[in-house]
């Protein structure tokens, strides 16, 4: 096998967590690429949730729509799971759910059960019929007494009942990888990156003690991928966290929200490190997170805040006073399902432009968006130093897929980048004097003098002022503040190198156009599809001169929203016409097969002009 | 430092208040304590809200950023944070700080960030033309409003007392000398200080004028009142100096005593800082990247 997911699922704070992290570490450790997918609910405990692990001999960063090997520690994820796994592939659950009933599994939305009721023909179908449905549709059902295999261990190893199950996670990824005929060392080692001391005493005793019982051989085997050290393992808001670290973050505030909040509390957690002391500040709410962080960049000092939608709505204001005193700000945003709170853990790119255009009245800002989670380490860099070159807003676009996403990176990849530019004025001595801070320079950016600088004062206001920062309503004023303003738009658009505005992966008669988190998933699909071309837009604001590229083509959208926010976009800055746009908004991320199947469609000339994705559980 | 002059504190700016606003007296306090305490105008920032009294960096020869509405203590605080080197002076009117922003003024007692928060009542909102502030009574009619006023007044001492402020202070625009001294002190207490200033507005305020005002404002310290509440009082101390604080905040009518009610020696924020960014404050965020990042340690954790 050169490609192969494995699913996890089961209910919220029970793990499943864990037993993802761990499979996907073992399967490193074996020399294979991987990328893990979580779908979550918004709740503490109890709602069902679940991870892919997808291994490919190649660095990964997209998810197919079947699953080859499905773990059901719950009798909901037994249900729910019905049809996500392909032919041929192995259902691997616990034998005691199979006497519930649809009815009793409380957590189960009534769509679903109204959808198995159907499907079985029972007005009340038992998890023995759901199963009998995975037979029929050729997967391999492998029971497996988790709780009572725990038992059994912990009782040949003298530990008691209640210990022995909290190693359950490891007992399902280790079952799994012995079915796979995977050998035991990578996963002892895996074991050995999560767990310290007795804990992980126990659980590679109990990796064991699974290896020792014979299983059935499967129709299909994992083999070892040719172990190569310098890989890492992360998610998308630990890359953004260190990209912010690597791009000298000083200052960072937050207000707890999903699915943004990872990014914070990684900072909080690693100011020890040499270079790492950033001042984590969680605020009363996130008009105070963006204020506090405009407030310490007005020192000097790289600062920046982390939310998603709704905070991202009451930033709003901050982030036009940011605009306006022309203060280096970073905003990055984890997109999630809005509007309202919406789906507040899944994916969306539905702020595309309230990013660009949110707020009132219009001041220069940056938006770039991170396409995977090397771009999201490498773009948090640049968006600080763009800030700060810029003295202005920088909008990070990231969302739920990116942030909770993990994938192997080559370690050499995660550099820190030299990037500079900031125009800073020189300290002064003598009797401090007021400091014509805005006065209007040819590309609009003027040196910044942070407050504290030695022998200068000015000042700043949210009103319109003159080059002193003091208020006027004088209308030649006005005009020569608002074009100082805007010039650096203009400026950063000539400065920014075009490798970090767009790619075009691959031309062709049909071009399909994305941004941020689709972009793995197309690379992929481009490897099945021919005469169709690939261009990855990287900044979003101020919108790249891509016209040129566009001429003649077929133009196609694949974006996380409903109306087509991009498509829209595209057609505003370049007059061109998009003929299809490829949407999703039920809060999935796009799969491969939807992306190849949408795009042959679009290929064959027998698409609509809208199509909607709709996969996922 | 070269040594300044009074008049060095005093912008070239002329400031557009109405004749006789209380604004007045508290800016020229602002501007003798500034140069009282000898603060070098580079090193030191006033932040303002929104509103007639929002303008009052602009009248100044130090650093001035005049925010947002209600944001003028979240933008405070991070640069007090990021450079604690600086002397900060955050000022707003009662709608800026009681109303829109209520949720940082409470939140700031949280913190107790070393700065002084001014804080000028005149119970309206009067570049807006003087609607009902939030320290305006229930029943109350100021002369704009078409209708008594139907909301109740918040209590600006007892407020700030149960959001944990460190240093509650109340000054009146018009006694520039306390005032001044206060503000004096504010600035040199450690922690978060705040300083209720009662401002009559003479355009729209026609209840609470100077003529109102004059016979009942007295002073604390002139009656013997001791705010100094010392670390570890014992709690049936404790329990006394609330007590003592509450009556006094509460105090409001025939007579309206002003000072200071309340100096609590707590942790900074900054001292809280230190928890977990060892090398803080001597290494501040101000101070930008110090070392090269450590980023093959930071890696480590996710190697396979």
């Amino acid at each position: 096998m050169d490609d192969f997911t494995w699913r996890v699922g089961g209910p919220q704070g029970g793990g499943i967590e864990t037993a993802a992290t761990l499979f996907a570490r073992a399967v490193g450790k074996g020399g294979w690429w991987v990328a893990t997918k979580r779908e979550y609910h918004s709740n503490i405990m109890g709602r069902h949730s679940y991870l892919d692990v997808r291994l490919s001999r190649k660095p990964v960063a997209s998810f197919r729509d079947r699953v080859d090997f499905l773990v059901a520690l719950d009798g909901e994820t037994l249900a729910r799971h019905l049809g996500e796994v392909r032919e041929g592939g192995v259902l691997l659950y616990d034998p005691k759910v199979l006497d519930l009933t649809v009815h009793k599994l409380p957590m189960l939305d009534h769509r679903v059960a109204e959808d198995l009721r159907e499907r079985l023909g029972r007005e009340d179908p038992s998890l023995r019929e759901i199963l009998q449905a995975y037979v029929e549709a050729g997967v391999q059902p492998l029971p497996y007494p988790f709780e009572e295999v725990a038992d059994r261990i912990g009782a040949e190893l003298g530990v008691p009942s209640l210990q022995a199950r909290r190693t359950l996670n490891t007992i399902a990824v280790a079952a799994s990888l012995h079915f796979l005929g995977f050998p035991l060392e990578p996963l002892l080692e895996a074991l050995a990156l999560q767990f310290r001391g007795k804990v992980l005493e126990l659980n590679q005793s109990v990796a064991q003690a699974v290896y020792r019982e014979e299983v059935p051989k499967l129709s299909f085997q994992l083999h070892l991928n040719g172990y190569e050290p310098g890989r890492v393992y992360l998610t998308g808001a630990q890359a953004a966290a260190l990209g912010k670290l690597a791009g000298g973050l000083r200052f960072q505030t937050y207000y707890p929200i999903s699915p943004a909040t990872d990014e914070s509390t990684y900072l909080e957690a690693h100011t020890a490190f040499t270079g790492a002391d950033v001042a984590v500040v969680q605020t009363e709410d996130e008009i105070a997170a963006v204020t506090m962080a405009i407030g310490a960049a007005l020192t000097g000092a790289k600062a920046a805040t982390a939310t998603s939608g709704p905070g991202f709505s009451l930033m709003a204001e901050g982030m036009g006073f940011a605009g306006m005193i022309e203060a280096p700000l970073v905003v990055t945003l984890y997109q999630r399902g809005g509007p309202s709170t919406g789906l507040p853990t899944r994916t969306e790119q539905g702020d595309l432009m309230f990013a660009i255009r949110g707020g009132h009245g219009e001041y220069p800002r940056i938006v770039l968006a991170s396409g995977d989670l090397l771009d999201a380490f490498l773009d948090a860099q640049k968006a600080l130093a763009w800030a700060w070159r810029y003295q202005t807003v920088v909008v990070h676009l990231l969302d739920k897929f990116l942030a909770s996403t993990g994938q192997i990176l080559p370690q050499e990849t995660l550099k820190p980048l030299a990037l500079d530019g900031e125009r800073r004025l020189a300290p002064k001595e003598g009797k401090p004097t007021p400091y014509a801070r805005y006065a209007p320079t040819e590309d609009g950016i003027s040196p910044f003098a942070p407050l504290g600088t030695p022998g200068v004062f000015y000042w700043m206001t949210s009103d319109e002022h003159d080059p002193l920062g003091h208020i006027t309503e004088d209308p030649v004023l006005r005009e020569a503040q608002m074009e100082k303003r805007m010039q650096k738009l203009l400026t950063a658009r000539k400065e920014i190198p075009l490798a970090d505005q767009y790619t075009l992966f691959r031309d062709g008669e049909v071009l399909v156009l994305g941004f941020g988190s689709v972009k793995g998933t197309l690379l992929e699909a481009l490897d099945h599809l021919e005469g169709v071309g690939y261009l990855h837009l990287r900044l979003l604001w101020p919108f790249p001169e891509i016209a040129h590229l566009l001429e003649g083509k077929r133009l196609v959208t694949v974006e996380h929203n409903y109306s087509g926010q991009l498509a829209d976009l595209v057609q505003q800055e370049t007059l061109k016409k998009v003929h299809h746009r490829v949407v999703k908004y039920n809060g999935r991320p796009i799969t491969l097969e939807e992306a190849v199947e949408a795009l042959k469609a679009v290929k064959r000339g027998q698409a609509p002009g809208r199509i909607v994705l709709r996969k996922g559980v | 430092m070269v040594e300044l002059k009074l008049t060095d504190y005093k912008a070239d700016k002329h400031p557009d208040w109405c004749p006789g606003c209380g604004d007045f007296g508290i800016l020229s306090a602002l501007q003798m304590a500034l140069f009282e305490l000898r603060l070098d105008p580079s090193q030191t920032v006033v932040f303002s809200g929104i509103g007639c009294s929002g303008k009052t960096p602009h009248y100044l020869n130090v650093y001035g950023v005049h925010t947002l509405h209600g944001r003028v203590l979240p933008i405070a605080q991070g640069a007090k944070l990021a450079n604690p080197h600086l002397a900060v002076v955050a000022v707003g009117g009662d709608g800026d700080g009681l109303g829109i922003g209520t949720g940082h003024f409470v939140a700031a007692g949280r913190r107790n960030v070393d700065m002084l928060y001014i804080l000028y009542d005149n119970e309206v909102y009067g570049l807006t033309k003087g609607q009902a502030g939030p320290t305006l009574g229930l029943g109350e009619k100021t002369k704009s409003l078409p209708k008594p006023n139907p909301q109740g007044r918040v209590n600006p001492l007892l407020l700030a007392f149960a959001s944990g402020y460190t240093w509650i202070a109340r000054g009146y625009a018009y006694d520039v000398k306390s005032l001044k001294e206060l503000i004096k002190e504010g600035l040199s207490h450690k922690g978060l200080a705040f300083l209720h200033v009662l401002q009559p507005c003479p355009t729209y305020n026609d209840l609470h004028t100077k003529e109102w005002f004059a016979p009942r404002i007295y002073r604390l310290q002139d009656e013997g009142y001791d705010p100094h509440v010392p670390e570890g009082l014992p709690p049936e101390e404790l329990d006394k100096k609330m007590a003592q604080f509450q009556e006094k905040a509460a105090e409001w009518g025939e007579r309206i005593p002003t000072g200071i009610f309340w100096k609590a020696e707590v942790p900074t924020f900054e001292e809280r800082l230190k928890a977990y960014l060892p090398r803080y404050p001597e290494v501040y965020p101000a101070l930008g990247q110090q070392e090269p990042l450590d980023l093959e340690g930071l890696l480590k954790e996710f190697a396979l």
